[in-house]
């Protein structure tokens, strides 16, 4: 039977069934089979070269002939990209922030590898390149891409604040000051921002809150012209921005309960060391100084007051 | 009547030996199983391949042109740029090479569907360099029957010699063909030099070694199998032929009854009936092996070699030319010819190649020397300063495309009354050859604000010449008023 499939002149296995159905011995071709085989031995030179076996007795494993590990590749990896980074980071190692900051390609530098600095230390409180956070009494910590700075946006400034922390402080007020006075209050500097300070003054509606802002206590840490103090922290009353709830409800209780002031119902406003939590070090500090200053608040050195600051003049 | 008899024959054999099996019994199929030793014969195609298949010399020579110093055509992978004579083309202008890629498959087609495989019998570097590679067996071992002798012989000193000759030869054309390659993608200079000097990077060692090895291999050892069982595009073009394109063919018609010729008389010889006088010269030229009396096949790369090699017979037997000629199945099947324009298929090809070279032509004159991209920050999309203005932050990427270091000025159109660019006072440093990239806020007083989104487009103009310049439309964003 198979001869009738023989025609060409390939041998059948002799095997026959449905009386003429048989299969050819058809070798592979030889490429084919040294392939095969060299599949082979490189399934088993990788088996050996590589960690493979594991040994249940002892929780070890077969460590494989090459030594590679995971760790290692890792490893080398990382070194690769230190590399790259390395001759940035030894030279503003013994920068001064501002030093680095004048320089444009540590500036830029900072400004394209600090992102994950950021986003792990500074992120979880300031949001997301610094839009800030925000909870159910408002603004949880500041924004940092604007131009009111609590305690300066000058690059040293935003270094010592990151190095160094920074605790808001301002007293209850409602032993000192009767309900009625703290509403007047709240009314005046709620006028400041919204119309500006000259407006609000002259603005008979708000004259009580005025004279209690003036008789009162504000201004030993607001200052006469209720722009504030930001060697000590004290925020500007006159601008449009706002720490915490900038309502006339919110404006109330921030001067009833006070900041900090360890009354239950006081604002919080606390900023870690960074300096001392010891997570960072030296240079990162440094580089989130400059990343930060970067966002679009940062105020030159120049002596010319910050244009921003100027938009309400202010004349008493 | 003889058509039911073989109706019943086949319903006989129906469940022993089906059509597809007598299929195989007839077919030949070379798989390579004994070198093919083709005949070399002088002929107009012969002439004229050797023109086309020179054209590949441009592939070795070209580039050392140089060009203001440089390397005229440069396809410069490391610094990511290409370079043609004056002009630079950087990655982002890599649209029009798909353009180009469609231009010249169209091209591919449309010659394929008019002429069939050109591509395969004229240009294509397996036909060619396999053609160069049997012209130097030629020369070392001899002609088509020495070599099969010479494939027969037991080895010898003289055997050993030849062989080791042409495989000399053989790897030294293999090596320049590797090196050309490579210098298509780096200084043809610099790249000897590293060569020389053994000191070329390890990814040059691994394109030199693989087209090295690629090009003995495939033109030295497997050539005719490569078209047969290797190449796509060769089965490709075959199915893009048709009943109208013309391609080397076997006028059957006129050609059979083939036989051998007989001596009628002194001098005289007389065909048995058909033109066709089995001489099979038309096979021994053949460089993949086919018969192309057989019909249009896979094997067919359309060189007309044989063509030549039938010519020359028809001379000598005192015959018309032509009985293997450049002709279509509708010729000799004798149905009538359509025109050229009436090949609908044809014409869109040809449609298609005029646009993506439009296309082509159109980028290349509107490349501009600058390109500019704005990327507004979208967290947070804008910020409300001190004294209510509203800031947007913008990332800027210039793209400088001249030979220099260019000083670029910053404008807006559009986008808020009373605004202020902040971060372009002085002009602003762009590289050349390279991306740039910088912030620029822009400051717009919130009263005036009208919309949550305002579009605005920046332009950036070069300090040194104002005709350098890129603007780019994208928006400033607010709350809402």
């Amino acid at each position: 039977m198979s001869e009738k499939h023989d025609v060409s002149g390939v041998p059948t296995t002799g095997h026959v069934w449905d009386d003429d159905l048989a299969d050819f011995t058809n070798q592979p071709p030889r490429w084919w089979m040294l392939g095969l085989t060299a599949s082979a031995l490189f399934c088993v030179v990788y088996f050996l070269y590589y960690p493979s076996i594991p040994f249940a007795a002892t929780g070890g494993f077969f460590k494989g002939i090459g030594g590679w590990t995971a760790i290692k590749e890792m490893e080398a990896d990382k070194s690769e990209v230190d590399a790259v980074r390395g001759k940035f980071e030894a030279r503003l190692k013994d920068m001064t922030p501002a030093a680095i900051l004048a320089d444009n390609e540590l500036s830029e530098y900072v400004k394209r590898s600090g992102k994950v600095l950021f986003g792990d230390n500074c992120a979880a409180c300031h949001g997301q390149n610094g839009a800030g956070t925000r909870d159910k009494e408002g603004l949880f910590a500041p924004i940092l891409n604007d131009d009111d700075w609590l305690y300066g946006g000058k690059i040293d400034n935003i270094h010592e604040t990151i190095a160094g922390g920074r605790q808001g402080m301002m007293g209850a007020h409602k032993d000192t000051l009767k309900e009625a006075q703290i509403a007047d209050v709240a009314k005046y500097v709620k006028a400041m921002s919204d119309e500006g300070k000259d407006k609000a003054d002259a603005d008979p509606a708000v004259a009580a809150g005025k004279k209690v802002f003036m008789e009162s206590d504000c201004t030993a840490c607001h200052g006469q012209d209720a722009k504030g103090m930001q060697a000590m922290g004290s925020t500007n009353l006159t601008d449009k921005i706002w720490r915490f709830d900038g309502s006339v409800e919110g404006i109330k209780r921030t001067i009833a309960y006070g900041v900090n002031s360890g009354d239950p119902q006081a604002r919080v406003a606390v900023m870690p060391s960074f300096k001392k939590a010891g997570k960072l070090s030296d240079a990162e500090i440094k580089k989130l100084a400059v990343y930060v200053y970067k966002f679009g608040g940062g105020q030159a050195d120049a002596p010319a007051a910050p244009a921003a600051e100027a938009a309400t003049p202010a004349a008493k | 009547m003889s058509e039911r008899v073989n109706k019943e024959a086949d319903q006989k054999e129906a469940g022993t030996v089906t059509g597809i099996y007598r299929e195989f019994e007839a077919w030949q199929v070379n798989t390579g199983g004994s070198t093919i030793h083709a005949k070399r014969m002088p002929g107009f195609f012969r002439t004229v391949k050797n023109y086309t298949q020179s054209l590949w010399l441009l592939f070795f020579l070209v580039p050392y042109l140089r060009w203001n110093g440089k390397q005229a055509i440069l396809f410069d992978i490391a610094n990511r740029q290409f370079h043609f004579f004056n002009l630079t083309i950087l990655p982002q202008d890599i649209w029009m090479l798909s353009l180009l890629l469609l231009l010249l498959a169209m091209a591919l087609f449309a010659v394929t569907s008019v002429a069939s495989r050109v591509w395969c019998g004229y240009f294509c570097f397996q036909t060619s360099w396999t053609d160069w590679y049997t012209w130097i067996e030629d020369k070392v071992e001899g002609p088509p029957h020495a070599r099969r002798k010479l494939d027969a012989a037991p080895w010898s000193l003289e055997k050993i010699g030849k062989k080791a000759v042409k495989h000399f030869i053989w790897m030294v054309i293999a090596l320049l063909t590797g090196i050309s390659f490579s210098i298509w993608f780096v200084d043809a200079f610099d790249y000897w030099n590293m060569l020389l000097h053994f000191r070329l990077p390890l990814v040059g060692w691994v394109v030199l070694t693989a087209f090295f090895l690629g090009t003995y291999i495939l033109a030295g050892l497997l050539r005719e199998q490569v078209c047969m069982w290797l190449c796509p595009y060769a089965r490709i073009q075959g199915v893009m032929t048709d009943s109208q394109t013309i391609l080397p063919a076997y006028d059957f018609v006129r050609g059979e009854p083939r036989g051998k010729l007989h001596r009628k008389a002194a001098g005289e010889w007389a065909a048995q009936g058909g033109d066709c006088i089995d001489c099979y010269q038309c096979v021994q030229v053949c460089p993949t092996g086919v018969d192309i009396r057989d019909g249009q096949q896979l094997g067919c790369i359309t060189c007309g070699l044989c063509l030549d090699a039938c010519d020359s017979i028809m001379d000598k037997v005192g015959k018309p030319r032509g009985l293997i000629r450049y002709a279509s199945l509708d010729e000799l099947e004798g149905k009538p010819v359509k025109k050229m324009y009436q090949h609908p298929r044809t014409l869109v090809y040809l449609g298609i190649i005029l646009l993506a070279f439009g296309g082509i032509v159109y980028g290349l004159t509107h490349l501009g020397s600058m390109t500019l991209k704005v990327i507004p920050e979208r967290q947070p999309l804008f910020v409300r300063m001190s004294d209510g203005s509203i800031q947007n932050k913008y990332e800027f990427k210039v793209l400088n495309k001249t030979g220099k270091d260019l000083f670029v000025t910053v404008t807006a159109e559009g986008g808020v009354k009373d605004q202020v660019i902040i971060g372009a006072e002085k002009p602003l440093l762009t590289h050349h050859g390279r991306g740039t990239s910088f912030t620029i806020f822009v400051k717009a007083p919130g009263e005036n604000i009208r919309r949550e989104v305002t579009p605005i487009e920046f332009r950036i103009q070069s300090v040194e010449d104002p005709l350098i310049a890129a603007e780019y439309e994208t928006r400033f964003n607010g709350p809402k008023p």
